[in-house]
C-alpha cells in the first residue's frame, strides 16, 4: 500500500500528488515513469515521474482526470492509499546521464503542453540545479489550465507561455512561440526536449526538422505492465518497432510515427467511454452505456 | 472396469464452457481416484519418478491413494513438489511420468496427473499444509519472480532453514501461473494462490511491485539489502512479433498482452477496470500452448477464432490434450497457413489479414518438416483482432544492470543445469530465464537445482 501525503488540485482536472514509495524515490530520475493502480480491480497507469524527494521517500505524480482510472485516482485523497505503485520504469532523460560539464556549451529548448508541463518540469529542474540554463515554452487552452508556471518561472532561464486564447502569456501556439525564438529573435537551440498530447508534439517536432534542432519526444502510450512483456506501447520509430517502455519513453522525435501513435491511444475508447460513465452516473447508472445491463 | 484404459475424468460439456471461465476439467473423484489407483504397478524401477523432472516417488503416493490415506500421499508429494495442484493440471504428462508408465505399453498409462492433481485437491480441501522442521539458518536469499521457478527455489531454501524473499515485479504473486495460463486451465483463487499462500507458510516473505534491474539491482541486493545468495527465475516475457506490414495496427496484440488483461488484469469479469477487445473473428497466430490459451480465452469472450498456424496438425507444438479441447470448443484451425500482412481500415483498425497457404518441405534443423509457401495461394481472412503468440525471450532488465552476468546471444542466462550457477558468485538462476519459453515443470526442476546450488554454496561459504 502506497500513502497519498500530499494532494493539489492545479486547475479544473489536473491533480498532483506525492506519494510514499521509497524504494522508487531513492532511484527514480528525470524521464522515468512509474505504474499506479487504484485498488484490487484497478487498471494499471502509467504516469511520469514530475518530481521526487528522496529524503522524504516520496514521488510527485500529476495526472489529468480524463478516464475511468484518472477519475478513480482523483477520488482519493490525503491519507488514502493507492494498492500498488512500481517503478521507476524506462530509461531516464539523456540529459541527466551526460556529463553536466558538455551541456553547459549547449542551448536546450523544453517545450511542454498541457498535462506535459508536469514531466518537462523535473528535468528543467535538473537542468537548472546542475548549473545548465535553458528556455522553456509552455502551453494550455487557457490560463486557467495553465499549470506549474511558477515552478517552471523558478528554474527557466526565459519562460515562454502561449495559451489558445491569449488569456495569459502570448496567444497561439507552442509552435508559434518556437518559430518567433528562432526566426525572429535568432535563438539557436542545440537541442530541443517536448511532453505534451500527441498533436502537439507531432507539430512540435514537424517544426524543429525544418528549423534543424534535434528534439527528443517523450511518448505515454496505453500499457499493462510497463516492463517489456505486453508490447501494447509499441510504435514505429523510423524504420524500428520500439516499446515504449524498455526503449525509451524518449525517442527521436523526427523518427517517430505520431500518425500511428495517435491511432493506437484509440484502442479502448469504447470500452473506456462506458467504464466512464458508470463512475460518473454511480447509483444513477442504469445501463446507458448501453453495454453493462445496467438494472436487470 | 478396463485395466487397459485411464479411469475417465469428467469434463464441463465443450458448448457450455466455451460461454464461461470455469475449470474445464472436474478431476476425479475420491472413489474414481482410488480404481485409478488400483493401476498402478508399483514397479520397483519405478520408470515414472525418472520421467519426472522434480522426482516425485510416484508409486509411493499412488500406493497410498489405493488404501485411502490420502494425507500421507500428499506429503509424499510435498517433499519433492511445492506446486502439486499447478503441476497436476498443466504439467504435460503424456511426454513425462505417463510418457515412461510401463502401463502404457500396453494400453493406457496410469493417469498420474489427474492423481496428483486429486491428492492436491484434497489436501487444500481438508486444510493439510507443510509442514517446516529445519532450524532456522541466518542467512539470507533473494528470489528474483515468483513464478513456477522461484516459488520452487524459495519453498526448497525455506525448507532447509534460509529466510527467503521473494522479489516481484508485478502487483501479485505468481507470475506466468497467473498472468498467462487461463483461469478454465488453471483457477487462480481456488488454486495457485492457495499453493503460493503453502509456500509463504514455509516462511517465505513476498514483497510485490519491486523490479529487479529498475527498482533495485542484484548488487543492491547483495551489498546494501544483506542478501547472502540469488536467485534469479525471471522467466522470458518478451513478446515477439512476426515484423509484417501492418503489425501495428489497432487490434493487433502479443498474446502476453491479451491473456495479461484478461487473467492477471481479470478483464473478463465486468467488476474489474481493465479492457479488452476481442474482436468478432479474432486470429490467434501461432500453434503452441499459450496459442491454444489464448484462442480458447477470445472464444468465451464470444469471438469467432481461428488458429492460424503455418505447419500442419502433426507439427503443433501445443499439448494434445488443448489441441482437443479446443477442437471440442469449436476453435478453427487454418493450418498450412502463414500470415503475410495485416490489413487495416481507415481508422487503423484490423479488418483482415492476408495470408499464404503453406506446403511441408524437407526437415529443417529442429527435426520438423519446413514449411514452405505455395506461390500464387494468398488469399484474404476477414477478423477484427489478431493475436500474436510466436513465443517470448527473456527480458534484459536484469542482464543489462548485472555486471558479470553472463548471457547467450538470445539473451538467456547462462546457468549450469545441475545447480543453477551463473558466471556471478553467490548467483544462481533458472527456469524460462535460462532456457527461454519452456514448461512450469521445468522451470520448477530448474528452481529445485538453483536451491541446491544456494544451499552448497552458502554452506561452503559459512
Amino acid at each position: 500500500m502506497f500513502k497519498i501525503v500530499k494532494k493539489r488540485q492545479l486547475s479544473d482536472k489536473v491533480i498532483l500528488m506525492d506519494i510514499e514509495a521509497k524504494r522508487v524515490a531513492k532511484k527514480c530520475l528525470p524521464g522515468e515513469f512509474v505504474i499506479v493502480k487504484a485498488n484490487e480491480k484497478g487498471e494499471r497507469i502509467p504516469l511520469t515521474v514530475c518530481d521526487y524527494n528522496r529524503d522524504a521517500g516520496t514521488v510527485t505524480i500529476v495526472f489529468q482526470t480524463v478516464g475511468f482510472s484518472t477519475e478513480l485516482f482523483g477520488r482519493y485523497n490525503e491519507g488514502d492509499y493507492y494498492a500498488d505503485f512500481v517503478g521507476p520504469l524506462g530509461n531516464p532523460s539523456e540529459l541527466v546521464i551526460e556529463d553536466p560539464e558538455t551541456l553547459k556549451d549547449k542551448k536546450i529548448l523544453f517545450v511542454g503542453g498541457g498535462l506535459g508541463i508536469a514531466p518537462v518540469y523535473p528535468q528543467v529542474k535538473w537542468l537548472h540545479e546542475h548549473g545548465i540554463a535553458c528556455d522553456s515554452v509552455i502551453g494550455a487552452r487557457n490560463a486557467d489550465l495553465l499549470i506549474l508556471r511558477e515552478e517552471m518561472e523558478a528554474v527557466s532561464d526565459n519562460l515562454y507561455i502561449a495559451t489558445d486564447d491569449g488569456s495569459i502569456g502570448q496567444k497561439g501556439l507552442v509552435t508559434d512561440v518556437i518559430k518567433q525564438l528562432v526566426t525572429e529573435q535568432g535563438k539557436k537551440y542545440d537541442l530541443c526536449v517536448t511532453i505534451g498530447p500527441m498533436i502537439m508534439m507531432k507539430f512540435v517536432c514537424n517544426l524543429t526538422k525544418e528549423l534543424g534542432i534535434p528534439t527528443v519526444a517523450s511518448m505515454n502510450p496505453i500499457m499493462v505492465d510497463g516492463t517489456g512483456m505486453c508490447g501494447a506501447c509499441r510504435l514505429t520509430v523510423g524504420d524500428e518497432i520500439k516499446f515504449a517502455c524498455v526503449d525509451g519513453p524518449e525517442f527521436d522525435g523526427h523518427l517517430i510515427d505520431f500518425d500511428e501513435a495517435m491511432k493506437r491511444q484509440q484502442i479502448y475508447k469504447t470500452a473506456e467511454g462506458r467504464e466512464m460513465l458508470k463512475i460518473l452516473e454511480g447509483d444513477t447508472h442504469h445501463g446507458g452505456c448501453g453495454y453493462c445491463g445496467g438494472d436487470k | 472396469m478396463d485395466m487397459f484404459k485411464k479411469i475417465p475424468v469428467s469434463e464441463q460439456e465443450p458448448k457450455v464452457r466455451a460461454t464461461n471461465f470455469g475449470e474445464v476439467c472436474y478431476g476425479y473423484t475420491k472413489e474414481e481416484a482410488v480404481l485409478e489407483a488400483g493401476r498402478c504397478l508399483n514397479c520397483k524401477n519405478a520408470k515414472c519418478i525418472v520421467g519426472c523432472p522434480v522426482s516425485i516417488d510416484i508409486p509411493a503416493f499412488i500406493q497410498e491413494i489405493s488404501s485411502e490415506n490420502f494425507e500421507k500421499a500428499a506429503e509424499i508429494i510435498a517433499e519433492s513438489s511445492a506446486l502439486p495442484a499447478v503441476c497436476g493440471r498443466v504439467c504435460p504428462q503424456e511426454t513425462q511420468c505417463e510418457g515412461v508408465c510401463i502401463r502404457g505399453y500396453k494400453g493406457e498409462p496410469v493417469s498420474i496427473g489427474k492423481l496428483e492433481r486429486f491428492v492436491a485437491d484434497w489436501a487444500r480441501e481438508n486444510g493439510i499444509v507443510p509442514k517446516v522442521t529445519a532450524e532456522k539458518l541466518n542467512k539470507h536469499v533473494a528470489v528474483i519472480g515468483s513464478g513456477p521457478a522461484g516459488l520452487t527455489c524459495a519453498g526448497d531454501l525455506a525448507k532447509l532453514g534460509y529466510d527467503v524473499t521473494i522479489f516481484e515485479a508485478l502487483h501479485e504473486p505468481g507470475g506466468v501461473l497467473l498472468y498467462g495460463i487461463p483461469e478454465f486451465r488453471l483457477p487462480k483463487d481456488d488454486v495457485v494462490i492457495p499453493e503460493i499462500e503453502n509456500v509463504k507458510k514455509l516462511g517465505v516473505k513476498i514483497e510485490t511491485n519491486v523490479i529487479i534491474g529498475k527498482t533495485l539491482t542484484i548488487d543492491e541486493l547483495m551489498n546494501e539489502e544483506g542478501f547472502d545468495a540469488v536467485f534469479i527465475g525471471s522467466g522470458a516475457g518478451l513478446p515477439s512479433f512476426m515484423g509484417i506490414p501492418g503489425e501495428n495496427s489497432n487490434g493487433v496484440f502479443s498474446a502476453n498482452e491479451f491473456l495479461t488483461r484478461n487473467n492477471l488484469m481479470k478483464a473478463f469479469k465486468t467488476d474489474y477496470h481493465t479492457p479488452i477487445e476481442s474482436g468478432k473473428i479474432v486470429c490467434v497466430v501461432g500453434g503452441g500452448n499459450v496459442a491454444m490459451d489464448a484462442a480458447r480465452t477470445a472464444l468465451r469472450l464470444g469471438s469467432e477464432v481461428h488458429v492460424v498456424y503455418r505447419r500442419s496438425e502433426a507439427e503443433l507444438p501445443a499439448r494434445e490434450e488443448e489441441v482437443h479441447h479446443a477442437k471440442e470448443e469449436g476453435i478453427i484451425f487454418n493450418l498450412l497457413t502463414n500470415p503475410k500482412e495485416i490489413i487495416a481500415d481507415e481508422n487503423g483498425w484490423v479488418k483482415g489479414m492476408k495470408v499464404v497457404k503453406m506446403e511441408l518441405g524437407e526437415p529443417d534443423e529442429s527435426g520438423r518438416r519446413r514449411p514452405v509457401e505455395i506461390p500464387g495461394s494468398e488469399y484474404l481472412i476477414d477478423c477484427n483482432t489478431v493475436i500474436m503468440s510466436l513465443g517470448t525471450s527473456p527480458n534484459p532488465l536484469i542482464k543489462n544492470t548485472t555486471d558479470g552476468l553472463e548471457t547467450n546471444k538470445r539473451g538467456c542466462i547462462t546457468a549450469t543445469e545441475d545447480t543453477g550457477k551463473t558466471s556471478r558468485p553467490g548467483v544462481f538462476a533458472g527456469g524460462d530465464a535460462v532456457t527461454g519459453a519452456a514448461t512450469v515443470i521445468l522451470a520448477m526442476e530448474a528452481g529445485r537445482a538453483g536451491a541446491r546450488g544456494i544451499h552448497e554454496y552458502l554452506t561452503e561459504n559459512n
